[in-house]
Parts: C-alpha cells; sequence; structure tokens
C-alpha cells in the first residue's frame, strides 16, 4: 500500500517535471504561442517563480528531517542558508580577486578569484554547513526542547549579522556587506554552461537536486539512523533506554539538516545570480516552517506539497490575485503584504486544528494528538 | 590495601563533576575576559564609561518589563511566547495613536501629563485584554499537546501580530511628538537625562507591585501553585485556568507600559520592533534564570548595561554588533548554565 502511494506520488511528480520543462524551453520561448496563454503563464507561473519553489522544496526537506523526523525545533534554519549561499559566493566568483584559484571551474584560467566546479560547491557548502550544524549542536542538544529552539533562533540571527558586517572584519573583506556577492560562474553541464537566465536547464539541476534530497529522505527514514530519529521523537527516554545513542543521533539530524540548507543554500545563489545578506532574515526560517507544518512534518511528499504550494503563493499566487482583483474592482489593496497574516494564520490553524498536516504522517497523528482524550474528559468533568 | 578503598566524598557523577569543570573554567574565561575589557574601557574613558552605563541601565529597565511578561508565562505553563516582544510593539503602537491621534498631545505640558498617566492605564489594559484573548483563543487547547504544538502556535501568533503591526504603522519606522521633557541634568561630568528619571518612576513601582501581588496576595500564591503542579493546584480548589488567564493579564499589561515607555522615550515605532526587543528580552530572562522574576530583572538590567557599554564604549565592537552580542550571551549562557544566574538547576522531569 505504502510503496503503490509512493510509486503514485513519484510517477506524478516526474510527469510534472517532464511538462513544465517542456513548457517553459520550448512553448515559452515560440512564437506560435498564442499571446493569452503566453500572458497567462507569465503571470500565474513565471519560470523564475518555478526555480526559487524548488530551491525552497530542498530547503524545507532538510528542515523536515530536524523537526518532522527527530522533533527537534529549528527556528535559524536561515542560518545554514546564508552560510551555503556565501560558499557559492566566496569559491564561483571574482569576489576574492587577490587570488587566482581554479578547480575545475567553468570560466577562463586567466579569470582572478577562486572557481571551483558548481557540483564541487555544493559539496563544500553542505559540508560546512554541516559541520556548523554540528558546532551549534553539540553544545545545545542537551536542552530541553524550547531551549534549544531559542539558541538555534539566535543562531540564526548571528549568522546573516556577520555576513552583513562582514565588509570590515578586522579590515578583512569577508562578505562585502549590504553589496553582496554578484555575478557567479555559470554551471558547467557537461555540454553546456548553464548561465543565470537558462531558467529550463535550471530547472533541470534543481529538480535533480531535489530528487536528491527526497531520495536522502525517504532512505534514510527506512535505515536504522531514521527509525531512532522517530524514536526519539516520539519519546526520548524510551528511546534511549533501547538503546538509542541521543547525542549522536540528534547531531547526525542536524547535520543532515544543514546539509540541505547548504545545498539549497548555493542552489538559491545560483538561482538570483548572487548573494545579498539582507535577504537571510527570520522570515524565511518561518516560512521554511510553515511548508514543513502545513505539509505534514515527517511526511515527505506532504512537505513538498507545502513547500510549493506557499513558495508559489509568497512569489506569484498572492501579487498575481491581488493585480487581478485590484484591475476587476478597480481597488488598491496591496496583497503582497498579506503574507504576514497568511504564514501566521496558517501555523496557528494548522496548529489548532489539523496538526498533522495537509498529508498527514500515520504515526505522528497518534502522537500530535495525546492529550486530546484527556481534554475531553477534563472538560466532560467540568461541565 | 585498605588505605586505597578509603572512601570519598561523593561530588556527583563522573558527567556531573566533568561539566561542573567545564562550567567554572567557562565562567573564569568569560570573566577574566569581562573584567581586562572593562578595565581598559574605564582607565582610557572613565566618563564615558558611567554615561554608557545609566543609558544601558535605563535600556534594561525597560527589558525587565518586557522580560517578566516571559518569565511569568514560562514559569506557569513553560511555553515561551514568542507573541510577546509583538505585543510591546502594539503597546507601543497604541500609546502613539492614543496621544497623539486621538487626543492630540504633542507637548510636555499638564494636558500631556495627564495624557501620559491615561496611556499608561490604557496600554495596560489594551496589551493585558490582547494577551489574555491569546491565551483563550490559541495556547489553552493546546495546554496538553507535545511542546511542538504551542511553540509553534505561538511563532504563528508573533506573525499575526505583526501582520497588525504592519498594517497600523506601515512597513516603514514612523516618527512621533513625545509628550514627556527631554531635558537633562549633569551629575559629575555624566549626563541624566529626565527621559531616564520618568522611566524609574514609572518602572519601579510597577515591578514593586507585581513583586507584591506575586509574593503577598492569594492570586499569586495561586500563581506559584499553579507553577508547581497544576493537577495538584486544581486538586486544591485553585481555578487554573483563571490563574493562567490571570498571569497573562499581566504580563500583557507590563507589555503594555513597555510599549509607552519605550515609544515616549524613543519617539520611533516600527512593526518590527517587537522581534528585536523580544529577544533582547527573552534572553535576560533566560540569563536571570527563566521563571524567577528577581531574576529577570537583574537579568535585563545586566543586558541592557552590556548592550550599552558594547554600543558606547571606545574599545568594543560598536553598535553594528549590538544584537551579535546579545545573542552570544544568550548562547553562551545556555550552553554554560542553562538554569540562569538565579534560577534553581532542574532536571527535566520524567
Amino acid at each position: 500500500m505504502a510503496v503503490s502511494s509512493q510509486r503514485k506520488w513519484a510517477t506524478g511528480y516526474l510527469i510534472a517535471v517532464v511538462l513544465l520543462f517542456i513548457t517553459y524551453q520550448f512553448l515559452f520561448p515560440w512564437d506560435g504561442l498564442p499571446m493569452g496563454i503566453y500572458d497567462f503563464l507569465q503571470l500565474w507561473l513565471p519560470p523564475m517563480a518555478v526555480n526559487e519553489s524548488l530551491v525552497y522544496v530542498i530547503c524545507a526537506l532538510g528542515l523536515n528531517i530536524v523537526v518532522g523526523y527527530a522533533g527537534l525545533l529549528d527556528l535559524g534554519y536561515v542560518a545554514f542558508w546564508a552560510i551555503g549561499g556565501y560558499c557559492a559566493g566566496w569559491f564561483m566568483s571574482e569576489f576574492f580577486y587577490m587570488v587566482n584559484l581554479h578547480f575545475f571551474g567553468s570560466v577562463a584560467k586567466v579569470a582572478p578569484g577562486i572557481h571551483v566546479n558548481f557540483w564541487g560547491v555544493l559539496l563544500i557548502g553542505g559540508l560546512v554547513c554541516a559541520f556548523f550544524g554540528i558546532l551549534i549542536g553539540a553544545p545545545t542538544l542537551r536542552l530541553k526542547s524550547d531551549y534549544l529552539a531559542i539558541v538555534t533562533l539566535g543562531f540564526g540571527e548571528i549568522i546573516p549579522q556577520v555576513f552583513f558586517n562582514g565588509d570590515d572584519i578586522g579590515g578583512f573583506n569577508l562578505s562585502n556587506g549590504t553589496k553582496g556577492i554578484t555575478i557567479l560562474d555559470p554551471i558547467p553541464a557537461g555540454i553546456k554552461n548553464i548561465g543565470p537566465f537558462d531558467f529550463g536547464y535550471k530547472f533541470i539541476i534543481f529538480v535533480f537536486l531535489a530528487f536528491v534530497m527526497i531520495f536522502i529522505s525517504l532512505r534514510l527514514r527506512k535505515g536504522r539512523l531514521g527509525r531512532a530519529w522517530l524514536a526519539i521523537r516520539e519519546d526520548e527516554l524510551a528511546a534511549s533506554m533501547m538503546g538509542v545513542p541521543l547525542m549522536q543521533t540528534k547531531l547526525a539530524a542536524y547535520a543532515v539538516g544543514a546539509f540541505a540548507g547548504g545545498l539549497g543554500g548555493v542552489a538559491f545563489a545560483t538561482h538570483v545570480d548572487g548573494v545579498y545578506a539582507e535577504r537571510f532574515n527570520f522570515s524565511i526560517s518561518i516560512f521554511l516552517l510553515a511548508m514543513v507544518v502545513l505539509g505534514g512534518m515527517g511526511n515527505v511528499w506532504g512537505v513538498i506539497l507545502g513547500a510549493l504550494l506557499l513558495s508559489w503563493i509568497n512569489s506569484t499566487g498572492l501579487p498575481a490575485f491581488g493585480q487581478t482583483f485590484n484591475n476587476r474592482f478597480g481597488t488598491e489593496i496591496n496583497f503582497p503584504s498579506f503574507t504576514f497574516l497568511l504564514f501566521g494564520l496558517v501555523l496557528i490553524l494548522m496548529m489548532l486544528y489539523k496538526r498533522e498536516g495537509l498529508i498527514p504522517e500515520s504515526r505522528l497523528r497518534l502522537i500530535l494528538h495525546e492529550g486530546d482524550v484527556e481534554e475531553d474528559l477534563s472538560a466532560k468533568e467540568s461541565k | 590495601m585498605k588505605a586505597t578503598v578509603e572512601a570519598k566524598k561523593f561530588t556527583g557523577t563522573r558527567g556531573q563533576v566533568r561539566r561542573k569543570r567545564i562550567e567554572l573554567s567557562g565562567a573564569a574565561i568569560i570573566g577574566l575576559l569581562l573584567v581586562v575589557w572593562l578595565g581598559a574601557n574605564l582607565i582610557k574613558a572613565p566618563t564615558q564609561f558611567a554615561q554608557v552605563t545609566v543609558l544601558g541601565l535605563r535600556n534594561g529597565l525597560l527589558y525587565a518589563l518586557i522580560a517578566l511578561g516571559y518569565t511569568l508565562v514560562y514559569g506557569i505553563i513553560e511555553l515561551i511566547n514568542f507573541a510577546h516582544g509583538d505585543l510591546f510593539m502594539l503597546g507601543a503602537l497604541f500609546s502613539s495613536y492614543f496621544i497623539t491621534i486621538w487626543f492630540h498631545q504633542e507637548n510636555s505640558n499638564l494636558a500631556g501629563w495627564v495624557t501620559f498617566l491615561l496611556a499608561l492605564i490604557a496600554a495596560m489594559l489594551f496589551c493585558g485584554t490582547i494577551n489574555v484573548l491569546i491565551e483563550r483563543l490559541a495556547y489553552r487547547k493546546l495546554r496538553r499537546a507535545p511542546k511542538l504544538a504551542p511553540l509553534i502556535t505561538a511563532v504563528g501568533m508573533s506573525f499575526l501580530l505583526q501582520f497588525i503591526g504592519i498594517k497600523w504603522n506601515g512597513s516603514t519606522p514612523r516618527q512621533w511628538p513625545t509628550v514627556i521633557p527631554h531635558g537633562e541634568y549633569v551629575w559629575f561630568g555624566v549626563i541624566i537625562s529626565q527621559v531616564t528619571i520618568i522611566l524609574i518612576l514609572v518602572a519601579a513601582p510597577l515591578l514593586t507591585l507585581l513583586t507584591f501581588v506575586v509574593n503577598k496576595t492569594k492570586r499569586g500564591k495561586a500563581m506559584r501553585a499553579t507553577a508547581q503542579d497544576q493537577d495538584a493546584a486544581r486538586l486544591m480548589g485553585i481555578d487554573v485556568n483563571k490563574t493562567i488567564s490571570f498571569t497573562f493579564a499581566i504580563g500583557g499589561a507590563l507589555a503594555g507600559a513597555a510599549g509607552l515607555l519605550y515609544q515616549q522615550s524613543v519617539g520611533t515605532t516600527n512593526y518590527n520592533l517587537g522581534f528585536q526587543l523580544g529577544l533582547i528580552a527573552f534572553t535576560s530572562a533566560v540569563l536571570g534564570g527563566i521563571g524567577n522574576l528577581n531574576g529577570a530583572v537583574l537579568g535585563a538590567l545586566l543586558i541592557g548595561v552590556v548592550q550599552g557599554l558594547n554600543d558606547g564604549l571606545p574599545i568594543a565592537l560598536g553598535q553594528r554588533w549590538s544584537q551579535t552580542v546579545v545573542f552570544t550571551i544568550l548562547i553562551l549562557i545556555l550552553v554554560l548554565k542553562p538554569a540562569g544566574l538565579l534560577g534553581k538547576a532542574t532536571t527535566e522531569k520524567v
């Protein structure tokens, strides 16, 4: 049952991917496309938004491992995103112009700066993030869950601020401050290099990364580590009694989650062709959390759905709806400003009425509604 | 043989001893660095040192009012109320509207003073009511749910309040006229503004009143009992729901007072004000030992002073690293001494 439904999901996603690729790579630039359809697509589903939502899918899947699988609340996930992004900025641009380092780069050998191959940078970004994940996790993971949330939140505030102020750390320009690092190397992909505006091919790369994350998530969950995570999430004490090493298991969740954050960061940097410190703010952490919560904590397909849905609403759906609505009724309502309301309501209402998410994971539903029976009883008593 | 089996005094398991050692050495290193840093600055610029300390204490008082809200709520239902900082922001907005737009007071005269006092009461009522409503509508239902659920709800609530802030204030900072005087006294070369004095005059009685309510009244006793054990408190005839509502009301009222004081002393409001100040206040509460009222005040004053010193001293990281300094303190405390300065070390209940 589980396998067949998963296969159904996978087939569905594959068909959607192929259709989207054909649409944007061949249909979109085609002159014969009726203007109405072109405008409709440009307004409601521009290629930029599709790629961005895939970046969110990658990150949300990483956060899902920490929050959904291991049950540790991480409110500073944006830090990993930022670190990954700056890894791309440092190793794929002319930013460090004083050195000239090439490692299978995609630009001419004479160009100054560090130029590492995109696939190498993905690995570097992921590993650096995993390192930071362990670094922040090791001393804090023995704290109670809500303290952990706060430490991660503080970490998520510190890292972007370091990059924000990083144009002068003891006289050294680490991050170019508010100006950010722009113009990254194109992505080498065998036959051709993928520049910043090759949305179609970049789409394929992002889809590939998302598939890697889906694969990792599903495989890990079935394995020993994944079962240990679920055990910790459900009852830490019982898990440790059964011989699950708490620290190592939690650290593993942190490291894998951070690795995914790094991948997402590198992907996002290539998506916008640069890194800008002010983009890495707290609301991104919450945004990702809302995706995981909305879709269903612990359920890979749910999280993907949540990520696609919310990122589409945020980047395209809400502004496009606002534009259409305002044109139709002659109003001037600023719809994008309602994103705060939207995320807030998603988090609150999901927690109050459907804690297990849109596509629930059966095990989690049982745990999350553990207290409800008692509550009903006490309510009856008081009547 | 017998000499080697000498009974040692039990000082804890090996892990506990090691932890204590880590804690002590960490505290020693940090203390040493602090002394060196403060000493260097004191020698270099003594007047400036005193000046920034006064400023820091003033901010610390403001943080204390907010931190108490965190600590009260955490003490009673073990929830980090993320929305509390944003409640403070709403309090600041409410005060600005109350004084400037609804009562048209822009100068420091008798009418201005009366409005200020009215605004204090109104803002406290306003924020207290909102906090009670939040608890009633969102948190109460989740009281027995797993920890993750109310925490996520609180984050969502924070966003909801920020949305109200955006709609009410606009998305850019807004300047307001103030009704409290902005004169200054000079005392041994240290400037003490009238704002500081007013802040003390308003905050000190509130803090005293709070201590009185919690420690001396029947309601306070009920609060402490509920914090210890909800079920036992219920068996003793305490209305737990009402007590928790009351706690939220007090926390909200303090946030409202802080909002008014902040708005009147700084004169600017912004929708994301609550996020930053809320985090600083929360750090203060953790520093002092979350759940401990005196600890929250002590922590807030300390954080205020540290922030003031960092922002204003000649040998320091400067204002642009202010947040980083505060969060680093937070992380260090949680790592080295999670119970805080005045908090009792508790093991996780099983």
